[in-house]
């Protein structure tokens, strides 16, 4: 009874790992074929693929994506800080509510949503530029998008939400009587944040560490949209071979590269998260 | 003993002004796409000169968003469903039962949260034509459920956590079998979180985007792609007007489950007293 109700319980689960499992393991396969143009086919085993990948286009890619990710997760923890802490600490409900809402609701508009939003900010006749010239201020657009600084501010706005409720959780778990600890041993409130809780919250915060670089990396409609090209990312990449090169196996081969890429800056930042652990002693 | 807050006065005008410009940070999308929805002329301008409805009509219109809003809707709900019935079902056996491999399980489980989501997409394209199987449905919504499946498990677990198993040893105690116990005691017990892991599931995969864009055929293009599509082929505000109603229905969605359920008992954000 008992090992046939636990075969009912895990078996679709590892179905579904085994799904994943698969599809990783297919890519993987893919990155070692030889692409033979003009067929969805693939040929022998070969190297070529990654021995291709340092053109200065895919070094360009990867650089890219990893600087912009790097760039999204240090601004997005900048705001998303200030508004978790607010909507943890924020005593009138209402308030706590709308805080709550506004800024989790983007997270679950999906890409296009959010990144179209953007584009009627940032285009040339968008929100920034018209009301710069209602103003005065300037004659011509600014180039806001196909720019990286355009999809830098779309990426870092896609971030937030999950990084507020992340951060929140952390907050929201710190035992408030450190801090009432803190302040009767005479220390001020900006000192007792600096000492107390923000310190507490550091696994919240390498935690959205951790997801912010991850959407980031393999975010696909913001750069694709507002980079519109001029760009480069290598989930843009891969599509474009894969789409408009029907180039599976290089495609492969370069998600082969950002995986292990992802993997490696998130290995390193989980050793960051035990060393700080053990410094801290909890 | 409470301690006043001795915040000096900078400050205590710093830090909601600082909330409330990042708060307009976030909403400055929504506005302004709301306001460009309405704009009568057939290129994004703002500020708009005139004023029309006739974006909201086309949105009605447009066959692709018709079809895509049918085709997300079935995905949706089946990957959803499919995703809660695997994440219950693994969430009851990971916390009651000792079986081997239940680490690398949960790690492959929880590897689409931080695997790229165009690296699944394109390894599932990959795997279903080698395999020769017309892509349909079944390849996304196979595709959904490994996507949502991590803020299922995360959801069940977490309320499985604050289960108190007195009620079930009382169950088991008055005679009732350990499947009997599960559907009559444990999963009413759990209805809130699964709701909760239900709704977030539901959620992201009527946006889910990148990994769809791989998977899906004509037949199956979900909203998501239609839209990209669409801004790819045209330059009107359709989708603007689109977006808009997108965001009205998400925000209602979030505000009734705020209002019935409480969004920070599900998400799991409550401060402590």
């Amino acid at each position: 009874m008992r090992s046939d109700l636990r075969a009912w319980l895990l078996s679709p689960a590892v179905i579904v790992a085994v799904c994943i499992a698969v599809s990783l393991v297919t890519v993987l396969q893919f990155s070692f074929r030889a692409f033979v143009p003009g067929s969805l086919d693939v040929g022998g085993l070969t190297w070529a693929n990654f021995s291709g990948l340092g053109k200065s286009i895919y070094l360009d890619a990867f650089f890219n994506t990893f600087w912009l990710s790097v760039e999204t997760t240090v601004f997005s923890l900048l705001v998303a800080y200030p508004l978790a802490y607010a909507l943890v600490r924020v005593k009138h409900r209402a308030l706590k509510s709308f805080i709550l809402v506004t800024s989790i609701t983007p997270l679950f508009l999906g890409e296009i949503v959010r990144t179209y939003s953007w584009i009627a900010v940032l285009g040339s006749n968008g929100f920034i530029n018209g009301a710069l010239r209602q103003l005065g201020l300037i004659e011509w657009p600014l180039p806001l998008m196909f720019t990286h600084f355009g999809v830098l501010i779309a990426l870092v706005h896609v971030t937030i939400p999950v990084v507020v409720l992340m951060l929140a959780t952390a907050i929201s778990h710190i035992d408030r009587d450190y801090e009432k600890a803190a302040q009767s041993l005479g220390a001020g409130p900006v000192r007792t944040f600096l000492t107390v809780t923000l310190p507490l919250s550091m696994p919240g915060i390498l935690a959205s560490i951790t997801t912010a670089f991850a959407w980031t990396f393999s975010a696909f409609a913001t750069p694709q949209m507002i980079g519109g090209g001029r760009v480069p990312t290598i989930s843009t990449l891969v599509y474009q071979l894969g789409f408009s090169s029907m180039n599976f196996p290089l495609a492969a081969s370069l998600s082969v590269i950002g995986l292990m890429l992802t993997g490696t800056a998130l290995f390193a930042l989980s050793l960051l998260t035990k060393r700080l652990k053990a410094v801290g002693g909890h | 003993m409470k301690i006043k807050s001795s915040l000096p006065l900078p400050l205590r005008i710093a830090g909601p002004v600082l909330i409330i410009l990042l708060l307009a940070f976030v909403l400055l999308p929504v506005v302004v796409v709301t306001i460009a929805s309405f704009n009568e002329k057939a290129i994004l301008t703002f500020p708009p000169e005139s004023y029309s409805l006739k974006w909201f009509e086309r949105v009605f219109s447009y066959p692709d968003f018709r079809e895509g809003f049918k085709a997300s809707l079935i995905i949706t709900a089946w990957s959803s469903f499919v995703a809660l019935v695997i994440g219950t079902c693994l969430s009851v056996a990971v916390k009651r039962l000792a079986f081997k491999g239940k680490q690398p399980l949960l790690a492959i489980l929880h590897a689409p949260l931080v695997i790229p989501h165009f690296t699944l997409g394109l390894g599932l394209l990959i795997l279903v034509s080698q395999l020769s199987v017309q892509r349909g449905y079944g390849t996304v919504i196979l595709c959904h459920v490994m996507l949502v499946l991590p803020f299922v498990m995360r959801s069940v677990y977490v309320s499985m956590e604050n289960l108190d198993e007195r009620l079930e040893q009382a169950a088991a105690s008055l005679g009732a079998s350990p499947v009997k116990v599960l559907f009559t005691v444990t999963f009413p017990l759990l209805a809130p979180g699964l709701f909760g892991g239900w709704l977030f599931a539901a959620i992201m995969s009527f946006s889910e985007f990148t990994a769809s864009l791989f998977v899906t055929t004509q037949a199956t293009q979900t909203l998501p792609v239609a839209m990209y599509n669409y801004v790819r082929e045209f330059a009107d505000p359709t989708l603007a007007a689109l977006s808009v109603i997108y965001i009205a229905v998400t925000a209602a969605v979030l505000f009734f489950a705020n209002y019935f359920l409480g969004l920070g008992k599900i998400l799991h954000i409550e401060d402590r007293p």
